[in-house]
């Protein structure tokens, strides 16, 4: 039972060609089979997620979340579905009506295409391209081009507005996110998902490069467009942001794509920094890794279920300063210094991980020392400006 | 299969259509939208030659490379002067973007 | 007709269309949408031509970084030229001309140099020009370091050039300082 996936592979080819198709042919039906499954049980598992995270918010914030439809309220994300496909689809008078059908169309395929290289279990992926990384990192722009379509296309300013917000947010944390996506690049060897997974075998990513996991985590979360970074669809705000014009089934594809984003966030996590499959027994029975990934890739997206629930909104201004003042430098520093200790614990035959963990303290401490400096720095400021403001009120006063 | 003179007449003719782009239209925009089509068609170019003449040599995909960056750069300039130049003169038509001359 | 050279066909013609229809439209929107579908179609050349990784690096600094950047663009400067006003200028037949004659030279020498007609020969199985080859290229002294290194500082130049230029003018600065 070395590969029980290619098992079932080799059964349904030999299936197809018992049906008098060739080889060729049936490889390619039997590929677009297999891409078309995958899609669906994403989508589908959308239900269960959305489901955990509104219950897990929910007792999060002391109430009791859907419980009405359903045992526990499963059914309610079947309900909602039901109710956004008969919702009719407005397409507002004056939008541009190509662009403003295919934008959500882009933004979904643009998530459904990143689990094309992510490793479910061994020998379980869809594609084994060597240069999966830079793939995650350009399809995932892709969805910020069809937020941006979106919200071109909607003849409102508002849709205008959130959609530039979104945007700039977007583009400015793909910056963090690459830096930190090349660590574990670097610390396997290799750009492509099986290999970094397969590198994780003694040690995963994680203890080696906390620091990049965080700036990665963070990063992602932006991109997703969750909370605490969720301004561009702050309802309190703006509305609705970028899909303020879409309604029904178009408006239910930005929604499955934002969540199945967030999923997708938790199982890029799992597998560049966590392991992916890895776990005890699972070169034994392959099919151990599903089970492993699956755990994982939950026990990311609760964490981000939690940061959900947990942090205010912040401002764009708080958003851009966070990211070019301190993620990208603190990503920068994290690649350079990982490169170094790694190679440098390759070379001279430290032990991996303490060389790597001093690398990360050292930044750590330095990212520290900084914050404080910085900190106190603004301080003096305030000091400064309130000493400047007593004396007139005094003199006002009296 | 597929001889490289069909790649160069691909090539050939987007460079072609960059060029018409770059000369005839009015928007500064389309303009950097023609050019953009022009160093497409230079990348289609050398990678093909690449591919067909010396797959060994990776001289083809460096060149290839550069000319992303350099893209790119002039791209990120060249918007942000458009969108300095619409700031203060409210025009994006190459033929009222005329302060230089005498 | 075999597959490859269908999809290369059916890609060629998506491409040049595609093309055609950035230089002619009038609406700047969807000039930008063609060059998007353009510029996919020479990713996907790229890929049949077996440089996977520049395809990808294609899709990921054309289409995601400068077509968005130019979508944003137009939609900065959309109320400059209205619907009404002429897409092309006053010597649009000549450059349409030129871009002829132009594609007409390049035909007949190609037509004529020796080499066009060479089928590819089959990559090496151990495909010489990996990612690691292309990375230890870059960074070879022997080799491509150079260039390597003024794209740098050109990106860097650039960087800076266009966060000065884009600036608003110092009296807006110091307005939006202290209202």
């Amino acid at each position: 039972m070395s590969d029980p996936f290619g098992a079932i592979g080799g059964w349904l080819m030999g299936l197809l060609q018992s049906l008098g198709l060739e080889a060729g042919p049936a490889r390619f039906i039997l590929q677009f089979a297999a891409a078309g499954f995958l899609a669906t049980i994403l989508l589908l598992s959308t239900l269960f997620t959305i489901w955990a995270e509104r219950k897990i918010i929910a007792r999060m914030q002391d109430r009791l979340g859907p419980n009405r439809v359903g045992p526990f309220g499963m059914l309610q994300s079947v309900a909602d579905l039901v109710k956004l496909v008969t919702k009719e689809v407005i397409i507002p008078a004056g939008a541009d009506k190509l662009v403003y059908m295919i934008a959500p169309l882009l933004v979904v395929t643009s998530v459904v295409a990143i689990w094309a290289v992510v490793p479910l279990a061994p020998k379980l992926i869809g594609s084994d391209v060597n240069v999966s990384v830079l793939y995650i990192i350009s399809v995932g722009s892709i969805g910020t081009l069809g937020i941006m379509l979106a919200g071109m296309s909607s003849n409102n300013k508002y849709a205008l507005l959130g959609a530039f917000r979104t945007v700039a947010q977007m583009l400015s944390y793909a910056v963090p996110m690459i830096l930190s996506l090349l660590v574990p690049t670097l610390l396997a060897g290799s750009m492509g998902t099986v290999a970094i997974v397969e590198q994780q075998r003694a040690v995963p990513f994680f203890l080696l490069a906390p620091l990049a996991a965080v700036i990665f985590f963070i990063s992602s979360l932006t991109e997703v467009g969750r909370a605490p970074f969720d301004l561009a669809e702050a309802e309190s705000e703006l509305v609705a942001g970028f899909h303020i014009e879409y309604s029904g089934l178009s408006f239910g594809m930005f929604f499955v794509a934002e969540f199945l984003h967030a999923f997708t966030i938790g199982a890029l996590t799992a597998t560049l920094f966590l392991g992916g499959w890895q776990g005890p027994g699972v070169e034994q029975f392959p099919l151990l890794g599903l089970p492993y990934f699956l755990l994982k890739t939950l026990a990311v997206y609760f964490l981000l279920i939690w940061a959900r629930a947990t942090f205010p909104r912040v401002r764009i201004d708080q958003l851009n300063s966070l990211n070019w003042k301190f993620l990208t430098p603190l990503a920068l520093a994290v690649l350079v210094v990982s490169a170094v200790t790694d190679k440098l614990a390759s070379e001279l035959g430290w032990n991996r991980i303490l060389a790597n963990l001093a690398g990360e303290g050292v930044i750590v401490v330095g990212a520290l020392m900084g914050l404080w400096a910085y900190a106190r720095s603004l301080r003096r400021r305030q000091e400064s400006l309130r000493a400047q403001v007593t004396p007139s009120r005094a003199t006002g006063a009296s | 299969m597929i001889p490289l003179s069909w790649y160069l007449i691909l090539a050939a003719a987007l460079f072609c259509v960059g060029l018409y782009g770059v000369l005839a239209r009015r928007n500064v925009v389309a303009i950097l939208m023609g050019i953009e089509l022009m160093l497409n068609a230079v990348n289609l170019n050398l990678v093909a030659f690449w591919r067909y003449v010396s797959p060994r040599l990776i001289a083809g995909q460096v060149f290839a490379i550069i000319v992303f960056a350099v893209a790119a750069s002039e791209a990120a300039v060249g918007l942000a002067l458009i969108i300095s130049i619409y700031r203060r003169h409210a025009t994006v038509a190459a033929e009222d973007i005329n302060m230089l001359k005498w | 007709m075999t597959i490859l050279q269908l999809v290369f066909l059916a890609t060629a013609a998506v491409t040049l269309v595609a093309a055609l229809m950035v230089v002619v439209s009038p609406r700047m929107v969807h000039a930008a949408l063609w060059l998007i579908l353009a510029l996919a179609g020479v990713a996907v050349l790229f890929v049949l031509l077996e440089a996977g990784f520049l395809g990808i690096v294609q899709v990921a600094v054309y289409i995601d970084a400068i077509a968005i950047l130019i979508i944003v663009t137009v939609m900065l400067t959309q109320r400059a030229m209205g619907e009404g006003g002429r897409q092309v200028n006053r010597s649009w037949l000549w450059a349409a001309l030129a871009a002829i004659v132009l594609f007409g030279g390049l035909l007949l020498m190609l037509s004529q140099a020796p080499g066009s007609a060479t089928v590819a020969t089959p990559l090496a199985a151990d495909a010489e020009a990996t990612v690691e080859d292309l990375g230890r290229a870059l960074v070879d002294v022997d080799r491509y370091v150079l260039p390597f290194e003024v794209a740098s500082v050109l990106l860097l130049a650039a960087l800076i050039g266009a966060i000065v230029v884009a600036r608003p003018s110092t009296e807006a600065r110091r307005e939006g300082r202290q209202p």
